[in-house]
């Protein structure tokens, strides 16, 4: 029995790709969008794109979204694009919220962990400029108040196909250099 | 009516205040939320079963007020974050540590007289004495995409003898940015109090301030609030469910799990306008309506998920591997989930049977059928059964929601605010109960708003349950729980 409802679930998941049937015009633009993250992501970086997820201060709702980019819809990894554990082995600091004071500290720990080049991207309104939460006392503002900025993908939270237009916008832009650390 | 919860707030002496803490360590009441403001302190309190919430305040014009941790310990860290924001210090706290406040804000007791900062002090864990004991930091910044907090393990070999929590790092000051917000800034803020959970914020807010306006909800927008906060239970259950068996190194549910996870909000965001209903209550109903169409998407997806679900459930409970790590691990005593009158699934599968959708009760769970699913083993396996039971009654409730849709106006004006005036209202959200309690000046702004997160009284419990498990078993303690961050860090 339970052989045989996994070899089912198997088939289930691996035979029908979920990226259809495309009922809709922003399944279709995801898959597009996929498609051309990968061909960008490849061409700039040859392999693949090591992203690490940071969470300043944020509500939860951004990691939702961001956790929706792993499902069998999106599936970030096919793409090249996974997250790693340690900002020591990240091209990307994703990160979202408004910068809490308390967690400004950790913030700029992870960001001097990561190795040149690498990039930043401030993922939210409050990852923007501290959005709703931006008046208060135990905010330090949006990302760019704390570490350099490279792209900002707002929304509230952005929708992955979103999170992915952001991420080929990184990837695609001619005048985007890795950003370089001065001592 | 839509509230059931008309009870005021008393004021009483601190003789009859310690009397109230004494209940709740005898038992014969539950904590439901304490916090504080200048001059005084607040308590909410309701019987066992979830039912009969009361308020109740004690003036401290000295600034100190009697200790409720010291007699029942739940207590502890909200009279820590009391001392924190307000200033105020419980006459014996057993617990003198900052919580909240990590010398960082520049200010100290920000919703009172304000000071400059405090002290930036070393935080000392509770010292740890015997044989070849080793610490663990992990924290704040972790290694998954999950919120930050800061976590403190002393392991003898692989075992952990002790967890020891430190919160706080999310704290956004929401409970400062709602004073003098006005209502509708008060509704944008409740909705970011706790993403996963912003439609049950959404609707405690708005409920809170209904009751302190004395103000009747159109019939439809009841109906589709409780429609929109059993899609997000799904939702967030079958997102649990998965990560759960993942941290079990059984990926395969979390594939399946997330794909019907990700139907439940693009359904969401076609019938509403967001993915996760943010900002689609407010208060004096719902701000979209439901069409024919967004009708007949929520019974599809009603369909598809009750179609897919019997073989996830059968996948679950046939994995040996899996049911090896689930079964017995982090096992939560029923007296202790009771005695921190714990929410939610956490509560739930521990044999403690509240659920506020049932008792009290409030609109239109009363013209509805559905079971609460209780465990009584307490552990990583008994909390999935939970969730997946749970899954089932907010299927049937969505059906029968959209069965009984009544028809008419799905919202209201909010009347002027003429004088100063009071609510609260109590929502079971994914996680648990969610309090919310305000007060609305005579102008219509906020003079002040706590929401109490059902994950004050759920991390405590965790320190629990992990002490004599492995520290590999951690994440999926950790996960089961789920406990919010932002929600408790406000
Ligand atoms: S942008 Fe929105 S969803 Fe993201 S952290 Fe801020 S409030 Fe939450």
């Amino acid at each position: 029995m339970g052989a045989s409802v996994r070899n089912f679930l198997l088939e289930g998941l691996f035979r029908k790709p979920l990226t259809e049937p495309a009922p809709g015009a922003s399944e279709a633009a995801a898959q597009e969008l996929a498609q051309a993250v990968d061909r960008a992501a490849r061409r700039r970086l040859g392999r693949s794109l090591s992203i690490r997820q940071v969470d300043a201060g944020s509500c939860n709702g951004c990691e939702l979204e961001i956790h929706a980019l792993n499902n069998a819809f999106y599936d970030l990894e096919r793409l090249g694009l996974h997250f790693v554990a340690s900002p020591r082995h990240a091209d990307v600091l994703l990160v979202t919220g408004p910068v809490t004071k308390n967690m400004r500290e950790a913030l700029e720990r992870t960001y001097n962990a990561t190795p040149n080049p690498k990039w930043v991207v401030a993922l939210g309104d409050c990852a923007f400029d501290g959005g709703v939460f931006a008046d208060s006392y135990a905010v330090a503002g949006g990302v760019s108040a704390v570490v350099p900025v490279d792209l900002h993908i707002r929304g509230c939270p952005p929708t992955p196909t979103q999170i992915l237009e952001g991420l080929l916008a990184l990837l695609e832009s001619q005048e985007t250099q890795p950003v370089t650390v001065s001592r | 009516m839509e509230q059931r919860f008309m009870s005021s707030r008393t004021l009483v002496s601190a003789q009859d205040w310690q009397a109230a803490a004494r209940s709740c360590a005898a038992g014969d009441k539950t904590l439901v939320a304490l916090w504080g403001e200048i001059g005084f302190v607040h308590m909410a309190l309701c019987a066992p079963d979830g039912s009969r919430t009361e308020l109740i305040s004690c003036a401290c014009p000295d600034g100190t007020f009697p200790s409720v941790a010291r007699i029942h310990t739940p207590a502890d860290r909200l009279e820590r974050a009391i001392t924190d924001l307000c200033g105020l210090r419980p006459d014996a706290g057993h617990d003198a540590r900052a919580w909240l406040d990590h010398g960082r804000w520049g200010v100290s007791h920000p919703l009172g007289a304000r000071g400059p900062a405090a002290a930036q002090v070393f935080y000392e864990f509770l010292p740890v004495q015997g044989e070849s004991l080793h610490q663990i930091p992990v924290g704040p910044v972790h290694a998954g995409i999950i919120e930050p907090g800061h976590f403190r393990f002393t392991a003898q070999g692989e075992t952990v003898v002790r967890l020891e929590q430190r919160l706080g790092y999310v704290h956004k000051g929401i409970e400062s940015l709602m004073a003098g917000a006005d209502i509708a800034r008060g509704a944008q803020i409740a909705a970011r109090i706790s993403g996963d959970s912003t439609v049950a914020y959404g609707w405690a807010f708005a409920s809170a301030v209904e009751h302190a306006l004395r103000l009747d909800v159109p019939p439809r927008a009841r109906y589709l609030r409780a429609l929109m906060a059993e899609m997000e239970r799904v939702a967030n259950h079958l997102g649990d469910i998965g990560a759960i068996c993942n941290d079990g190194a059984f990926a395969l549910m979390l594939a399946h799990c997330g794909v019907l996870r990700e139907r439940v909000l693009r359904t969401a965001a076609a019938c509403f306008g967001h993915r996760m209903m943010q900002g689609c209550i407010v208060p004096g109903g719902v701000a979209t309506g439901l069409d024919a169409q967004g009708t007949a998407a929520i019974r599809g997806l009603v369909k598809e998920i009750g179609e897919a679900f019997p073989d996830l459930i059968d996948l679950y409970d046939n994995t040996a591997s899996l049911q090896d790590r689930t079964v017995g691990t982090g096992a939560l005593r029923p007296d202790l989930a009771a005695r921190f009158g714990a929410g939610g699934v956490v509560g739930r599968a521990s044999g403690r049977a509240v659920d506020v959708r049932r008792t009290p009760g409030y609109a239109p769970y009363e013209s509805l059928k559905f079971e609460v699913p209780v465990r009584a083993e307490g552990d990583v396996n008994a909390r999935v059964w939970v969730r997946i039971l749970e899954v089932e009654q907010s299927l049937s409730l969505i059906g029968q929601i959209l069965d009984a849709l009544p028809a008419g106006k799905i919202r209201v004006d909010v009347p002027p605010v003429k004088k100063e005036c009071e609510g609260f209202a109590v929502i079971e959200g994914f996680r648990g109960d969610v309090f919310v309690w305000l007060r609305i000046g005579a102008d219509g702004t906020i003079l002040r708003c706590h929401p109490r997160d059902p994950s004050w009284f759920q991390w405590p419990l965790l320190e629990n349950v992990i002490k004599d498990n492995i520290v590999a078993d951690f994440p999926l303690c950790n996960k089961s729980f789920n406990c919010s961050y932002s929600g408790h860090d406000l």
